[in-house]
């Protein structure tokens, strides 16, 4: 140690603040067998009740008959994967697109806040499902009405994260820049754009999840294609093992999104598990 | 109230003048709470000055009121003879806590106020450098906050608020949040560099041994209504050295200082019990 330091910290690369125990580090195996142990106990059962009650396929097909299903229909699945993944994906950056926008003008001035502010809260109370019968009724059918409900639920959650983080200037730098003369712009830039980012990414993630749920609802209402779709048409022709694998790769798609934003987030911000 | 001490620079202009000031805080409900009442005060250049005093008597809207963030209600604060309106950039502003910005480098957060003022970043690296090996801080220009203790924190906001050359620094109780330790190191760090640079500086603390060690004068406030109770001359050498807390001129103003603030808060007890009463 070249530098005495009273204080007694750690050089960079060392730092003493951050070596709490981050979770799932490494081949640590008590983290691993524990869920992968859970999961296959719950399919066993999962089978067993099939057979012991001797359920009807239809009513709850066995997880070994969702994985053929799964495997036989690869193809048409990801096909539907895809339509429904592009939906969301569109529906999202549109709902950023609009969003940030619209969280910086509220934050530009209270009487614009007041007046944006009622119609945020009226439009999140909104029930999106409700809605989409009319969008099919105003648009018609394709993919652009269920891109306007993936966009309209995974609205709100950015806007109003967004809002919030963007008065998370700390005080103390508002005085800096009051101090120095520093421009509105050049603050913002600077300081409370940066500032309103993890806020900002913890309603991306709210929203890329709630914007699959929309892409869905817009499939349910019309349409012939997407795992919405897909779901609806094996569930008529009791065709409940393709459905649940339909399912299946909903809930993958969903996660695979979220993986995204928060590795975008863990590239965009870094600083924001650390500090 | 004249300081005795000449050379050396100081004692000769006064750079920062209170004629007056008073503070009221009116809000809705609770009436008019005067927070500091008739401030007289003179610093000169180059005039080390703590501020000390309970706390709610007012110490860091002083602080404030020099650095023209807040205006007085009443009376005039002058910078080299001109009245403050607004905020000024030749003040170096330290805060309670450091509130460094987890996404830029520790460099990047001294050149911050560089940026702010729209001057060219890149004249600026090597003094940002210097002021950083002068606090210890050699060979963490490129570290992040979260990698840094309080205590280092602190050293860099220190590096930020004199990056941009302030003729006066205004720091508000920027030790508070620190061990003792820590504490008494980076105060001396703090008084080698303001030896070196002369640097007008305005200190709120609440500690009675770090405002004697540190200051040229300490002023003690009294509470509710914040006032001055007195002006004290520190007669020590400089520099100062940690052996002084032992010396009987230290003792003796510590001790002098104590008295004025118990004297402030029994009175304003005293005056809380009367207004009680008559209610």
């Amino acid at each position: 140690m070249t530098a005495p330091d009273a204080s007694g910290v750690g050089r960079p690369g060392h730092p003493e603040t951050a070596d709490a125990p981050l979770p799932g580090r490494g081949l640590d195996l008590g983290t691993w067998i524990a869920p992968v142990v859970s999961v296959i106990l719950i399919l066993a059962l999962w089978q067993a009740t099939v057979l012991v009650f001797r359920l009807p396929r239809f009513v709850l097909p066995p997880p070994l008959d969702v994985l053929t299903a799964l495997v036989n229909n690869l193809p048409i699945l990801l096909r539907d994967t895809w339509i429904t993944g592009r939906e969301t994906v569109a529906g999202f950056f549109l709902s950023i697109l609009v969003a940030v926008p619209l969280a910086i003008l509220i934050n530009l001035s209270a009487p614009l806040r007041n007046g944006i502010y009622p119609f945020l809260l009226l439009g999140q109370s909104v029930p999106k499902q409700a809605i989409a019968p009319l969008l099919l009724l105003w648009i018609g059918y394709g993919e652009v009405p269920r891109v306007i409900l993936a966009f309209l639920t995974a609205f709100f959650p950015i806007v109003v994260n967004t809002a919030i983080g963007l008065q998370m200037t700390p005080p103390e730098m508002q005085d800096l820049g009051r101090l120095l003369s520093a421009s509105r712009r050049r603050v913002f830039f600077k300081v409370t754009f940066p500032s309103a980012m993890p806020y900002f990414f913890a309603g991306l993630k709210v929203a890329i999840s709630l914007a699959v749920i929309g892409a869905v609802i817009g499939e349910f209402i019309g349409g012939d294609t997407g795992l919405g779709q897909r779901i609806l048409v094996a569930s008529g022709n009791q065709r409940t093992d393709l459905a649940f694998a339909a399912i299946l790769m909903l809930s993958l798609l969903g996660i695979l999104l979220f993986t995204l934003v928060a590795l975008a987030e863990k590239i965009l911000c870094p600083w924001y598990d650390k500090s | 109230m004249l300081p005795l001490r000449l050379g050396e620079g100081r004692g000769e202009v006064v750079v920062i003048e209170l004629d007056a000031v008073s503070m009221v805080y009116r809000s809705r409900g609770k009436g008019a709470v005067t927070a500091l009442d008739d401030l007289h005060l003179r610093i000169e250049a180059g005039e080390f000055v703590t501020l000390v005093g309970p706390s709610g008597c007012g110490k860091s809207t002083v602080l404030k009121l020099v650095s023209g963030l807040l205006e007085a209600t009443s009376g005039q604060i002058r910078i080299h003879g001109q009245p403050v309106r607004g905020p000024r950039r030749e003040m170096g502003f330290v805060f309670q806590t450091p509130v460094l910005l987890p996404w830029r480098t520790v460099r990047e957060n001294v050149l911050l106020p560089i940026e702010m003022l729209g001057r060219p970043v890149r004249e600026h690296v090597a003094r940002a450098d210097e002021l950083l090996a002068q606090v210890g801080l050699d060979g963490f220009q490129t570290a992040h906050s979260w990698e840094l203790s309080g205590g280092m924190q602190q050293r860099v906001g220190i590096c930020r608020a004199l990056i941009h050359d302030p003729e006066i620094l205004l720091m508000d109780e920027p030790f508070a949040a620190l061990d003792a330790m820590t504490r008494e190191t980076i105060g001396f760090e703090l008084l080698r560099i303001w030896e070196e640079r002369r640097k007008t500086v305005l200190f709120v603390t609440h500690s009675i041994p770090e405002a004697v060690l540190l200051a040229d004068r300490v002023v003690v406030m009294s509470p509710r209504p914040g006032r001055i109770a007195s002006v004290i001359p520190i007669d020590l050498p400089r520099p100062r050295t940690v052996e002084m807390e032992y010396d009987e001129r230290f003792k003796e103003a510590a001790l002098e200082i104590r008295a004025l603030i118990d004297h402030g808060s029994t009175s304003a007890r005293t005056s809380a019990t009367a207004a009680g009463g008559r209610a």
